[in-house]
């Protein structure tokens, strides 16, 4: 027998489609489907959306899951329950796992572990070098093969415009977009925070903007000069915006993602050496935040990303200099970006939810982000004015290394339904039957 | 006078008031006159065991908090890095916690990570005393330079001109004074090479210039700073040479002070880098004062310490 949806009465807002309207949503079989026959009609689950948003299922295309090889962190079942429990029913986990995922095999027991833990869509990417060591090319045809839908050394750089080069010429050849953690080493070496007046202030050593503004450079001309996509990953200074800017109205192939963090965030929040604010990039200034949100407005950011980055309490328990760089964010990306976007007046759900659905979906070519008829039934149900509370203790992440922890968000998750079925209800995990 | 200290931690200067600083040079006073009896030996900390958790090197620093505890009867044990279980792989809570375990009473710390001081502070219960926190802050420092100045220009600082010139950027030394000489109403000016006296550092309220001349004239005080080689890539100037004709303190230079101006060093001292040999030892140097002075100031911090938490419990 069929298994048919029916979620009535909430606001859709599907941005691919430019529909804003309230209406009723069906899906039969897990795929979406324009109306109900009187039978199905008859037979359907009811799920009452009124008074929420009822919004294609969220898209991240960063994010870090550590399997395999750092799974005290997170695993892919943990991780995609954050998701589910976060609004996400598709994400793109980046390489830089133990081993790498620089070779066809480690690909494999990734989509394996996808295929018995997964609670929504993940999908995996693979390195540009191998062993992300930024020397020689990482097999990226063979990676193509594999399944992944992008390819990067996230977290890490490679630093010859020469191999650069080649690698966007090489991974120009099957389609593949190249994602690139703009990071110039000789100027960040042994840095934690960014470069200004608050690290002045505190002792610690700077992280200026310039070394990621001369890798956005960099990467421009080269997408330029080869013809092939660079996405640029968690853009976080104004010079880099206007860059980015600058090549997009010219034409160029190039795509840029910002994190919540990035948005809502600055590099004052430093002053207690709170290691649960140390990222990489680092948290900007004021001036910085603002180029950001405008970047945002004026589309020049194509999407919002998390960055999902798990470690340990006891790993983020040191000092600030020693902690590792990162935060999770899939639990609370969207409260997150609703407030500094939505609450503030400063843009509508339509775009905020364009930049989390169907853009990100877009640059990695995934069938995601639209309640197009026929696609598969991934959906999200949430309220975007309900006031919850971030609990540590209710988060499904192995790690709680959060900035948020404690604070007060705008925006809550009701329900996740991924395939036609329903992962995350009323915060509660929803395991696949 | 009335005492203005209630805290039971000394961090750093940014967060003290101007009274809870005259507060403490008042009771550095009053152990320093009391250190003029032969074999002083004074019994307000008797029965203590203050814990010298030294991550850095240090000799002068770690010496007189040595001195200081000694004085007011305190027992202490040094932990040094490299002999710690920081080595082994343990982490600094862990290893703080154990200390603490062993029923220490204070804990003073040395440590290479900015910030690391306020951590201990979070962690334990106990009084934590900062040593030294990277480039962050080194408070006691401070307390004794800005005590000894006032010792030479009476305890109204304002409209007083000090420079400190050298490595700024590097320097928990200068970022302690530029909070003390501020909230103590004297105004200061920082000078040195652009790489490491960035323009940056005028948004804490101070002058920068990158030209000696201007720096000196009319100064009240000047406290040179050591080229810190351990913390620098070999970016930040050219030579010492370099650095030497164009900011080290000679005799001549020394003549664009004010007469009396006093010339002040944290130590270590850097013969014939930042400052002459000779101008190291003349009358206007008050090097070998700061470190007489260190030893009271930090026998008030420690004491101050502990009576903050007797009334905290």
């Amino acid at each position: 027998m069929s298994k048919i949806l029916s979620i009535q009465g909430g606001r859709v807002i599907d941005p691919a489609n430019d529909r804003d309207e309230i209406a009723d949503v069906y899906a039969v079989d897990g795929v979406l489907v324009d109306s109900l026959t009187p039978d199905q009609a008859e037979q359907a689950e009811t799920i009452d959306a009124s008074g929420c948003v009822v919004a294609p299922g969220l898209v991240d295309i960063h994010v870090h899951f550590r399997e395999p090889g750092q799974t005290h962190k997170e695993t892919i079942k943990s991780g995609s329950h954050c998701a589910a429990a976060g609004g996400f029913t598709t994400v793109v986990c980046m390489p830089n796992t133990s081993p790498t995922c620089d070779n066809a095999g480690t690909i494999q027991y990734i989509k394996d572990a996808i295929d018995r833990d997964a609670l929504v869509n993940i999908y995996p990417t693979g390195c540009i070098t191998k062993n992300m060591d930024g020397v020689e090319m990482a097999p990226i045809g063979s990676l193509k093969n594999a399944g992944v839908v992008a390819v990067t050394d996230d977290g890490k750089c490679v630093q010859s415009n020469e191999l650069m080069r080649r690698i966007l010429e090489y991974a120009n050849m099957f389609g593949l977009p190249v994602f690139d953690h703009c990071q110039d080493y000789a100027l960040t070496e042994g840095a934690v925070m960014n470069e200004g007046d608050v690290s002045l202030r505190l002792g610690v050593k700077g992280w200026p903007a310039a070394a990621e503004d001369i890798i956005v450079a960099r990467n421009c001309i080269l997408s330029a000069y080869t013809g092939a996509h660079v996405h640029m990953q968690h853009i976080s200074s104004a010079y880099s915006m206007d860059l980015i800017r600058r090549v997009k109205n010219r034409g160029g192939r190039v795509t840029a993602e910002v994190t919540p963090h990035h948005l809502a965030l600055t590099d004052k929040s430093l002053s207690t050496y709170d290691p649960n604010f140390k990222m990489n990039p680092p948290l900007r200034t004021e001036d910085d935040r603002q180029a950001l949100i405008q970047g945002v407005i004026d589309g020049t950011i194509d999407c919002i990303c998390t960055d999902h980055a798990p470690h340990t309490d006891y790993e983020k328990d040191v000092e600030l200099d020693h902690a590792p760089f990162g935060i999770i964010g899939l639990e609370t990306s969207l409260a997150v970006s609703l407030e500094v976007l939505y609450h503030s007046g400063l843009t509508d759900l339509n775009t905020i939810i364009g930049l989390m659905t169907y853009k990100g979906a877009a640059i990695c070519h995934l069938p995601a982000g639209t309640l197009s008829s026929g696609e598969a039934a991934d959906v999200v149900i949430f309220d975007p004015d309900e006031k919850w509370t971030v609990d540590p203790e209710k988060s499904f992440s192995k790690s709680q290394n959060c900035p948020w922890n404690g604070d007060k968000l705008r925006g809550r998750i009701k329900r996740t339904i991924c395939a036609g079925e329903t992962v995350f209800l009323n915060g509660k995990i929803i395991p696949a039957s | 006078m009335q005492s203005h200290w209630t805290r039971q931690n000394l961090l750093g200067i940014e967060e003290l008031s101007r009274e809870e600083i005259d507060t403490i040079h008042l009771q550095a006073s009053e152990f320093k006159e009391a250190l003029k009896q032969p074999h002083a030996k004074l019994d307000v900390l008797q029965g203590n065991l203050i814990v010298n958790f030294f991550l850095e090197p240090s000799t002068r620093t770690r010496v007189a908090f040595e001195t200081a505890a000694s004085r007011l009867s305190a027992d202490t044990v040094l932990l040094e890095g490299g002999r710690s279980s920081t080595v082994k792989g343990e982490t600094l809570r862990d290893t703080a916690q154990v200390l603490e375990s062993m029923n220490a009473d204070m804990m003073v710390i040395r440590h290479s990570c900015p910030g690391s001081a306020h951590y201990l502070a979070q962690v334990l219960d106990i009084p934590v005393l900062n040593a030294g926190d990277g480039a962050h802050e080194h408070p006691t420092q401070a307390l004794l330079d800005t005590f000894t100045i006032r010792e030479h220009f009476g305890q109204n600082l304002t409209g007083l001109k000090v420079t400190i010139l050298g490595d700024i950027l590097f320097s928990r030394v200068a970022r302690s004074n530029i909070w003390a000489l501020k909230k103590l109403g004297a105004t200061v000016t920082l000078a040195g090479p652009a790489t490491l006296v960035p323009d940056r550092f005028q948004s804490l309220g101070v002058h920068v210039t990158h030209d000696l001349k201007t720096a000196l004239v009319d100064a009240d005080a000047i406290m040179l700073l050591r080229i810190q080689h351990e913390r620098q890539s070999s970016t930040h100037f050219p030579s010492l040479g370099e650095y030497r004709g164009l900011f080290g303190l000679n005799g001549a230079r020394a003549r664009y002070l004010k007469p009396k101006a006093i010339i002040m060093h944290p130590g270590p001292v850097n013969r014939g880098v930042e400052i002459d040999s000779t101008l190291a030892d003349s009358a206007q140097s008050v090097i070998l004062e700061q470190v007489t002075n260190g030893v009271a100031v930090r026998m008030a911090c420690l004491y101050l310490c502990a009576r903050g938490r007797q009334q905290q419990l």
